[in-house]
């Protein structure tokens, strides 16, 4: 394999959220790529040389560049962190495309996700989420001691596959309607599994689902797209959880009382 | 509001929503509905394979059915009901999501590589196979059930004549074994997404739900195209006249005037 190649380049350019936005060819700038160059990395270069010749440099997000944070994310050619499976774009390398090869990107498209500036897009939605329900009473002060809660070992696996959930939002992005159920049933799912997660199990579901419906994120309807989309593979059986989770929720959980309680 | 819940609050002031209101609770209640109509497809179905019984048994088991008067009509409002929840709902759940996706992109990708053909196009096609199996059971109805299609053979009592002599009109075979078709590609992601979407998912029985799902389909679709193939090639009926004017028809009250032909 040759050791770089020329991109036919077309990149969404959006000057905000009110703007249209459209597509611009850069395959002048896209010459020449490393194919040991990641993702991010080659527009990296392409915006050198854009800022080269006087032109206004393409904005993406990013932060660890190692898969783990969940900033970066664009879809390529219609697949959000592009073609190779359970990779972040920061972790998708340039051997992945041929030379020549033609290549459309663009940002997450969600009316819950409003683009910034051209691949940049607001993921406050997600914060919002998790604000609403994805966290656990615990006491705060001093560290707890280890193993003081025991968890089983395959329920701590399965904790830990849902909480491997990056919030990059490809799952929405993947989603012909847009919705963001694959997120939600991990940030609802890996604290349920646990015992640590129990106290707001059930108030949980229901804050976040709410939030989630307020954002303006559409519904499920089994395409199970964001499962092949999730750079961390999180499955859709976390989905299926939640379901069961708020509609049993929904008909057993009491509010607390206004009185503050404690009347025992 | 319905719920309990629906007036509690976090401290970060999100409001609860009630079951109805939810994408998850909507979606539950299409399964439902959508799971009590496969039922009755089902049944129906499996009682239609009586046909192939010859023209006194599919008559009897007709009339049978028509003796009772409430269990027909309670099973009529039933479904009807379910129907509508069942098409109201994809309604609004398809009006929100639309609302949540601006665009399409400029590429159609060739994500979930991992599902099978028949399992894609069966998702990407639910709401077109769902508008013309409706359209489908609409002329069904009006056809089997009301007699009023224009041309076509209908006289009330006469379930196994009715059945025939329609099915014997090429057109309406094709039809009726085309809109069956797509019905089971509808019944098959229905059977499976049902299990998901109601939360009943459990790796030890994932594995089996697919098959199970096929088979019960399979039955379904099955019969639905065998009995009009059959009609048209008069392996079922066949002992019919081919001029449904030679026919004996027992004269009562106004029904004659019923007679399109
Ligand atoms: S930049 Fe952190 S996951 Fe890609």
């Amino acid at each position: 394999m040759s050791e770089s190649i020329d991109l036919k380049l077309h990149v969404w350019r959006q000057n905000g959220p009110k703007d249209q936005g459209r597509f611009e060819d850069y395959s002048a700038y896209a010459k020449n790529i490393s194919t040991h160059a990641s993702f991010l990395e080659c527009l990296d270069v392409v915006n050198e040389r854009l800022v080269l010749a006087g032109k206004d440099p393409i904005v993406f997000d990013h932060d660890c560049r190692e898969g783990i944070c969940g900033a970066c994310g664009v879809v390529i050619n219609g697949e959000p962190h592009g073609p190779q499976k359970a990779t972040t774009t920061c972790q998708l390398h340039m051997r992945k495309f041929t030379n020549g090869q033609e290549l459309y990107v663009e940002p997450w498209r969600a009316t819950a996700f409003p683009v910034i500036k051209d691949l940049a897009v607001d993921r406050g939605a997600f914060d919002r989420i998790v604000q609403a329900g994805g966290f656990i009473t615990a006491r705060a002060g001093s560290a707890p001691d280890a193993n003081d809660i025991p968890v089983p070992k395959p329920i701590a696996d399965d904790a830990m596959d849902a909480a491997a959930c990056i919030g990059c939002g490809a799952c929405v992005a993947a989603c012909p309607n847009a919705s963001a159920s694959l997120f939600v049933s991990a940030k609802v799912g890996h604290l349920g599994v646990l015992p640590q997660g129990q106290a707001e199990r059930d108030s949980r579901v229901l804050h976040m689902v709410a939030q989630h419906e307020h954002e303006g994120f559409g519904g499920c309807s089994n395409h199970y797209l964001c499962e092949s989309a999730c750079p961390k593979e999180i499955s859709v059986k976390w989905i299926a959880r939640m379901n069961r989770d708020l509609l049993k929720a929904s008909v057993t959980h009491a509010p607390p009382t206004k009185s503050g309680g404690g009347d025992g | 509001m319905a719920s309990p819940t629906a007036s509690a609050s976090t401290a970060s002031g999100s409001k609860v929503l009630p079951l109805t209101q939810t994408s998850i609770g909507q979606k539950a209640l299409v399964a439902i509905t959508g799971a009590l109509l496969y039922g009755f497809a089902f049944a129906h179905a499996a009682g239609n394979l009586q046909v192939f019984l010859g023209q006194e048994h599919f008559n009897e088991y007709a009339e049978m059915l028509q003796s009772m008067p409430k269990v027909v009509w309670a099973t009529r409002i039933g479904l009807l009901a379910a129907l509508l929840t069942h098409v109201a709902l994809v309604v609004s759940i398809a009006t929100k999501a639309s609302k949540a996706r601006p665009g399409r992109y400029r590429v159609d990708a060739p994500i979930a590589k991992d599902q099978s053909i028949l399992e894609r196009y069966a998702r990407q096609t639910m709401l077109l196979s769902g508008l013309i199996v409706f359209a489908y059971l609409t002329f069904h109805i009006l056809h089997l059930t009301a007699g009023v299609v224009p041309g076509l053979f209908f006289h009330r009592g006469m379930a196994f004549e009715n059945l025939v002599y329609g099915m014997r009109n090429p057109p309406v075979a094709a039809f009726y074994v085309f809109a069956n078709l797509l019905l089971g590609l509808h019944l098959f992601h229905g059977c499976t997404a049902l299990f998901q979407t109601l939360g009943l998912k459990h790796p030890q029985w994932d594995a089996r739900t697919k098959p199970l799902a096929l088979a019960l389909v399979a039955v379904i679709v099955g019969t639905n195209v065998v009995i009009p193939l059959a009609c048209l090639t008069r392996i079922a009926g066949g002992e019919l006249p081919d001029d449904p004017a030679e026919l004996v028809i027992p004269l009562d009250e106004d029904d004659a005037t019923a007679l399109e032909d």
